[in-house]
């Protein structure tokens, strides 16, 4: 699954226990096409799959941020959403667990990326397990992981699995042994299958209205 | 169904010639655009409260108390008045002032406002903006519904034998509307008060204003103010019109494309697409307002925002000159065809006094 257009895919996973449908979004900030962060976030979705077992269907959706550049830009001069980023916030927003990879660019995720994120409410992934992955030239900037996509997604509230995965141009090309790319891609994986599978399917959440005569209440009034 | 016109009193260069009018310019070209609205058959001129350049309105009652000398049936309101920062009671004495002053040809409609640094420059706390809205409305609904007031809250200092001065004119407040951009505790306030509600409409797509209004509407008849239908909504909408749709697009897109609030972003056909800004013919204005009671039921009250980014006074009164005669007629026709009995019309003083009495009348009988 190497095209550059944000699909859909069903996967049926064999061996399922029960019927639940999950959502995997995946999200990658790569700019060339083909691009290595693109090939990255397909190895993390191809391993996470393989660790789903007790989901009947998990359905991917990989989202090309590169495809919404200009969207997003607009979004941040106008203030909403046109209709192919509201669709992409949308699956982001109800998915049951993310991938999110980005090319390091000037020592940090890329601005698109962090771009991204800006659009989303602070609030709207609040517990959602998230995978996150990045790739650089070399392996001197593999703490980016760490500085600055970890506590970007903390700050978001969400869940992020302790592993994981930079790939720099290097590990395309070595293999063998226990910490190689392979490796930590499936460990990385197992994580984030093993969270997204404890967690209660992804509900949408109706806005919940706080009636009045509460807001009333919490401020001692009487209106 | 009422129509006008509520303006943001930004003060923009002319991106065609690069002049920026002064502020007494544009202050004057207000008075100017609010007496035209009259001229030309509109219902309603509502300005924005603003503290900060670029924009001139931060003292809306003396403009709509001036506006109200020099007019006869216009309908003064606000779009918005901060009920964040403001002080309730200066908001009740200042806006029952006004509704004397005009005999009763004003309303108002608050709002939190969308500027961050006016809340620390008031002595407020933006974290508590939402509080802030509920327990100042609640204090302003009470000092006019009441002659006198006990009063403990969180944010101002507490009131003892309160009077506020002058009394409402023939004892009914001005309407009031609140208007949201995206939150639906506001949406909420208004149903809980059997208030009206206004969506700004502007600058989001329709669907994110159709769930508040749907919200609004729903709670509304939870409250008993009557059902969803006989809720008060007003819209807004944005316009620009020659006779010649092409003539439209060309004299307008370096207005849009420099804009202060959405310029430099989307082009003006997307921004068309997306939005209710209309850009065109009369009649495609006519055809997209129209629309809008399709997504949002039968509504009272419809504004138009006119004179903005930097539009010249000549053009903006041109504009209203073609809003009054070709567009709001219609509109009118259009608007009363199929519209249920039961759907009021837009709020004005006169109907407010004669619902008070009714009621009254009604009240006796039962006791």
């Amino acid at each position: 699954m190497t095209t550059a257009s944000n699909d859909a895919v069903t996967h049926r996973a064999t061996g399922a226990d029960t019927g639940v449908a999950r959502t995997l979004v995946v999200v990658t900030a790569g700019l060339s096409q083909p691009s290595s962060t693109r090939l990255l976030a397909d190895r993390l979705t191809d391993a996470t799959r393989r660790q789903v077992t007790g989901t009947s269907d998990l359905t991917v959706r990989v989202i090309e941020l590169r495809a919404l550049a200009t969207d997003i830009a607009q979004s941040m001069v106008t203030g909403f959403p046109g209709p192919a980023l509201r669709d992409a916030l949308d699956a982001v927003t109800s998915a049951d667990a993310l991938i999110a990879v980005t090319p390091v660019f000037t020592g940090s995720y890329s601005g698109l990326f962090k771009s991204f994120f800006d659009v989303i409410d602070k609030d709207a992934l609040a517990g959602t397990p998230v995978l996150i992955g990045a790739t650089g030239g070399t392996a001197r900037h593999s703490l980016v992981l760490e500085h600055a996509m970890r506590p970007l997604f903390s700050y978001l509230r969400t869940v992020v699995v302790p592993t994981a995965v930079y790939a720099a141009s290097e590990d395309w090309g070595t293999g063998g042994g226990d910490h190689d790319l392979a490796a930590r891609i499936d460990r990385a994986a197992a994580e984030l299958a093993a969270l997204m599978q404890a967690r209660s399917p992804a509900r949408v959440t109706e806005e919940a209205v706080v009636p009045f005569a509460q807001q009333l209440a919490a401020l001692a009034v009487d209106g | 169904m009422q129509f006008g016109i509520f303006t943001v009193g930004d003060v923009t260069a002319d991106p065609t010639t690069g002049r920026t009018p002064s502020e007494h310019e544009r202050i004057k070209a207000m008075v100017t655009i609010a007496q035209k609205a009259e001229e030309v058959g509109l219902d309603v001129f509502a300005t924005g409260e603003h503290h900060n350049p670029p924009f001139v309105p931060s003292s809306p009652t003396t403009m709509l108390g001036y506006i109200a000398a020099r007019t006869d049936h216009l309908i003064l309101s606000t779009s918005t008045t901060l009920i964040t920062t403001n002080d309730p009671v200066k908001i009740a004495e200042d806006f029952a002032m006004l509704q004397h002053l005009a005999d009763g040809r004003v309303d108002l409609m608050m709002g939190r406002g969308n500027t961050g640094p006016v809340y620390p420059w008031f002595g407020k706390d933006i974290r508590q903006g939402i509080p802030l809205a509920v327990e100042n409305y609640a204090l302003l609904h009470k000092l006019w519904h009441e002659e006198v007031v006990d009063w403990a809250g969180r944010f101002r200092t507490p009131l003892q034998s309160f009077t506020s001065t002058p009394r409402p004119l023939d004892g009914v407040p001005p309407f009031v509307w609140h208007g949201s951009i995206r939150s639906p505790e506001i949406a909420e306030q208004a149903a809980y008060y059997g208030d009206g509600f206004f969506a700004n409409n502007i600058f989001w797509p329709k669907e994110h204003f159709r769930r508040l209004i749907d919200l609004y509407r729903d709670r509304f008849e939870h409250y008993g103010h009557g059902t969803r239908d006989q809720a008060v909504v007003g819209l807004g909408g944005q316009v620009f019109m020659r006779q010649n749709s092409q003539d439209a697009v060309r004299e307008f897109r370096p207005y849009f494309d420099n804009a202060p609030v959405y310029g430099h972003g989307p082009s003006l056909e997307e921004f068309t697409e997306q939005t209710p800004l209309t850009v065109g013919s009369p009649q495609q204005v006519i055809e997209r307002t129209l629309s809008f009671r399709e997504t949002f039921g039968d509504y009272q009250r419809q504004l138009f925002l006119m004179d903005h980014a930097g539009l010249p006074l000549k053009t903006v009164l041109e504009q209203l000159d073609i809003l009054g005669e070709q567009v709001v007629p219609v509109l009118r026709e259009e608007f009363a065809k199929g519209r249920p009995a039961e759907v009021p019309d837009g709020p004005t003083h006169q109907a407010l006094v004669t619902r008070r009495d009714t009621e009254a009348r009604e009240q006796e009988v039962t006791a």
